[in-house]
């Protein structure tokens, strides 16, 4: 019944990891059309049912047994709840007469998951289950998009019944709202009209739902500066005219001045995150702030709005451009004025790549990446310095190309999340970017890769470190490293033919063009391990706490001349 | 501040366990928490005292509009209402005292539902500052325990519950296919 409920869902694929209690399931799944890719740990099965939302924004579907199944997938919930990513978890339960007496892989996975989902349910009763499924697919992808999970007690799964088609859904306390009320999108407007610096600010709500082309008529119209956050890269592409880049603690420099000195800040689908703001009472602070959010909770929540706008940013936007278009033209004076700044402080300070004769640098090696894909190639990372580094210097002319954790942060989050991509997108080139740290927490998936001869191309930014965490302790912990160095990483040409696929590694900057052209026309998957100078930290840098004006934009003068 | 919230509920497992959840993961202090069947058997109303910074009384109130099972959540705090908390005293006293505790209880208009040879089991409803006076009374007289039920509010405002239509299967995932 549950394989009829996930047709019925045009669930083509799912990522899972079977067993005891889920056995009934996979033997259904045995004789059925919906393709089961079985991972190698059940949070790589969250992480690529997100990589499959995230490329496509359709909801993607994990499945992983009762006790140590559920629990191994709840960091990729949450992971999908930081995001708002679209993903529906089912999980095996012991038998309902078993619940609450410690039974063999027993985990109260209902209770565990409350505040790592959107929404759970617990189905004991086979004629819940229809209905249960489809709400979870209604509310995953409605509204603000978030996780799912539906926990399956063992004899639901083996019940015998015939699906009774759910013809509505009725849930009285969910309230989705989508149109955005007309009298504050009027005044938005007319703020824009009053604006000498408007700038705009755009996030993962864009993505979310489907509004990149609003966006772009938006922009075009009123000819604003564009910020994207690390959620939202890839909205407006990143060569178009109007986009400086991202801003925030490794934002660029016009970002963050962008932002400290715009007098109309235009919020869609963000959330203020700590990460963009910095110092929140420094923020935008001669701004008056429009904010359009589906989520009424996000308004407000950081920063009180001038013009709150509850609603789907697709249709708000769509209305206000409607408005706006019946205004008149905006002041042109006024926008090239403000321009000019915009373009001094990219002239000032700009995202280039570093390029050193001897070694790899981090940046060279974005570059490179950046050149074999022009902003088409689907590109998905870890968290940390590779991280930033990729969404400072690789384009994207995309929605959907730059999938990463943003939110939660999760190490090991690039390769599977490229399992699930590659399996929505088979025609796209799909570069996994990945640390040497994060990489080894989803080796693993190596397998996954192989057995489905998925083209993957694994780029290891190898530091040998915990990047990030060592830069932190470089700079705010007197230097004094601890625990951060990655020893005996693993011959990645030896790694990969173990697994039966090519790799290499390569550590000479004359090398690199070449070893990731290699890695592009192999036609199966590719793990190319990077060696790159292990101390390079990511700059700008907003120190935690400062005002996002307050960058340090390179390392300090001792540090420099070590380097040297 | 304290924030009187009520809170209407759909009557589903672990319906309970959404509502404290949210509480104490965004970090809010509750003061006391009631929950009862309403005339309806699917529906609970719950009404909920919470100590929060006052910049914190919108965002409160939206997230714990929040979960799904939720159906409506109202900030009472400002409007016209009525609270009341019912509080059980079981004082042990001297003989010498029991005519003073018996005319204490009296002016709280409170009901004797026990008497012994050690003291009395009191109860008392009233407005939770009230309740707080009348414990502070009994405390003078003796040894004292207390069980206080938590604050429940009605609303003297005419509301009308606002709640979501049903929708057709298959319409979230229709609105998020948007192609490129």
């Amino acid at each position: 019944m549950l394989v009829e409920c996930l047709a019925r869902e045009s669930v083509d694929c799912m990522f899972g990891y079977p067993g005891g209690v889920t056995l009934p399931f996979y033997d259904v799944l045995y004789d059925c059309a919906i393709k089961h890719i079985l991972v190698r740990h059940e949070e790589n099965a969250a992480f690529a049912a997100e990589g499959y939302a995230r490329a496509t924004g359709k909801v993607g579907v994990c499945c992983a047994t009762s006790g140590p199944g559920a629990t191994n997938l709840t960091t990729g919930l949450v992971d999908a709840l930081m995001d708002s990513i679209p993903i529906v978890a089912i999980t095996g339960q012991v038998s309902s007469k078993l619940i609450g007496s410690d039974a063999f892989q027993e985990a109260d996975t209902f209770g565990i998951t409350r505040s790592a989902t959107k929404h759970n349910y617990l189905v004991t009763k086979l004629e819940d289950l229809p209905r249960i499924v489809h709400e979870a697919f209604y509310v995953a992808s409605s509204g603000r998009p978030g996780p799912v999970l539906v926990d399956i007690a063992k004899d639901v799964f083996q019940g015998q019944g015939h699906y009774q088609p759910v013809s509505s859904i009725h849930l009285p306390g969910y309230k989705v709202f989508t149109e955005g009320h007309t009298g504050q999108i009027k005044r938005a407007a007319q703020l824009m009209q009053d604006a000498a610096r408007p700038l705009v600010y755009a996030g993962g709500g864009i993505l979310a739902s489907g509004a990149a082309q609003e966006l772009r008529e938006f922009v075009e119209m009123t000819d604003s500066p564009v910020v994207q956050t690390l959620m939202g890269l890839g909205a407006l592409p990143s060569e178009h005219p109007n986009f400086i880049s991202m801003p925030g603690m490794h934002g660029s420099y016009a970002a963050n001045m962008a932002l400290t000195e715009c007098d109309l800040l235009v919020a869609l689908g963000v959330r203020f995150d700590d990460r963009v703001t910095g110092r929140l009472a420094a923020f935008a602070p001669h701004a008056k702030v429009i904010h359009v959010d589906i989520d009424p909770a996000e308004i407000g929540k950081n920063r009180a709005p001038d013009v709150p706008i509850v609603g789907d940013v697709k249709r708000v936007l769509a209305k206000l451009n409607k408005v706006l278009s019946e205004m008149g033209p905006l002041d042109e004076d006024l926008a090239a004025a403000w321009w000019r700044q915009v373009r001094g402080w990219m002239e000032e300070h700009p995202l280039v790549a570093e390029v050193s004769d001897s070694e790899i640098k981090p940046q060279h090696l974005m570059r490179e990446i950046d050149r074999l894909s022009g902003g088409h190639a689907i590109v998905t990372t870890d968290v940390g310095q590779h991280q930033m580094w990729a969404a400072q210097l690789i384009r994207f002319n995309e929605p959907r190309l730059w999938i990463t954790s943003g939110g939660l942060g999760s190490m090991g989050f690039g390769l599977p999340a490229a399992v699930g991509a590659q399996f929505a997108r088979p025609d796209k080139l799909v570069f996994a970017i990945v640390g040497d740290g994060g990489f080894q927490m989803s080796i693993p998936e190596l397998s996954t890769i192989m057995a489905n001869k998925l083209p993957i191309k694994i780029v290891v930014m190898n530091n040998g470190h915990l990047g990030m965490v060592r830069q932190w302790q470089t700079l705010f912990f007197n230097d004094r490293l601890c625990a951060v160095q990655l020893d005996c990483f693993p011959d990645a040409e030896k790694l990969a033919a173990a697994y039966g696929f090519q790799g290499s590694t390569v550590d000479k900057p004359a090398d690199l063009a070449a070893a990731l052209e290699r890695a592009v026309r192999e036609p199966g998957p590719y793990l190319l391990n990077v060696a790159v100078t292990p101390f390079e930290c990511v700059y700008p840098m907003v120190p935690a706490g400062a005002a996002i004006n307050e960058m340090v934009l390179g390392p300090p003068q001792a540090e420099a001349a070590a380097a040297r | 501040m304290l924030l009187v919230i009520s809170l209407l509920l759909e009557n589903k497992p672990g319906a309970l366990m959404r509502v404290t959840g949210v509480l104490s993961q965004r970090g809010y202090n509750i003061e006391s928490l009631t929950v009862a069947r309403t005339l309806d058997p699917e529906v609970s109303r719950m009404t909920i005292v919470v100590d929060v910074d006052s910049a914190l009384r919108q965002q409160v109130i939206k997230q714990i509009n929040k979960p799904v099972n939720v159906l409506q959540a109202t900030d009472l705090t400002d409007s016209p209402k009525v609270v009341r908390e019912l509080v059980l005293v079981r004082i042990r006293t001297v003989q010498a005292s029991r005519p003073a505790v018996l005319k204490e209880a009296e002016i709280f208009g409170g009901r004797v539902v026990d008497s012994s040879t050690e003291g009395f089991a009191i109860e008392v409803t009233g407005a939770p500052e009230k309740l707080n006076e009348f414990v502070d009374v009994m405390g003078s007289y003796g040894e004292i325990d207390v069980t206080r039920s938590g604050a429940v509010a009605i609303t003297l405002d005419a509301r009308k519950l606002k709640l979501q239509p049903p929708v057709p299967t298959g319409t979230g995932s229709k609105l998020e296919e948007t192609v490129y």
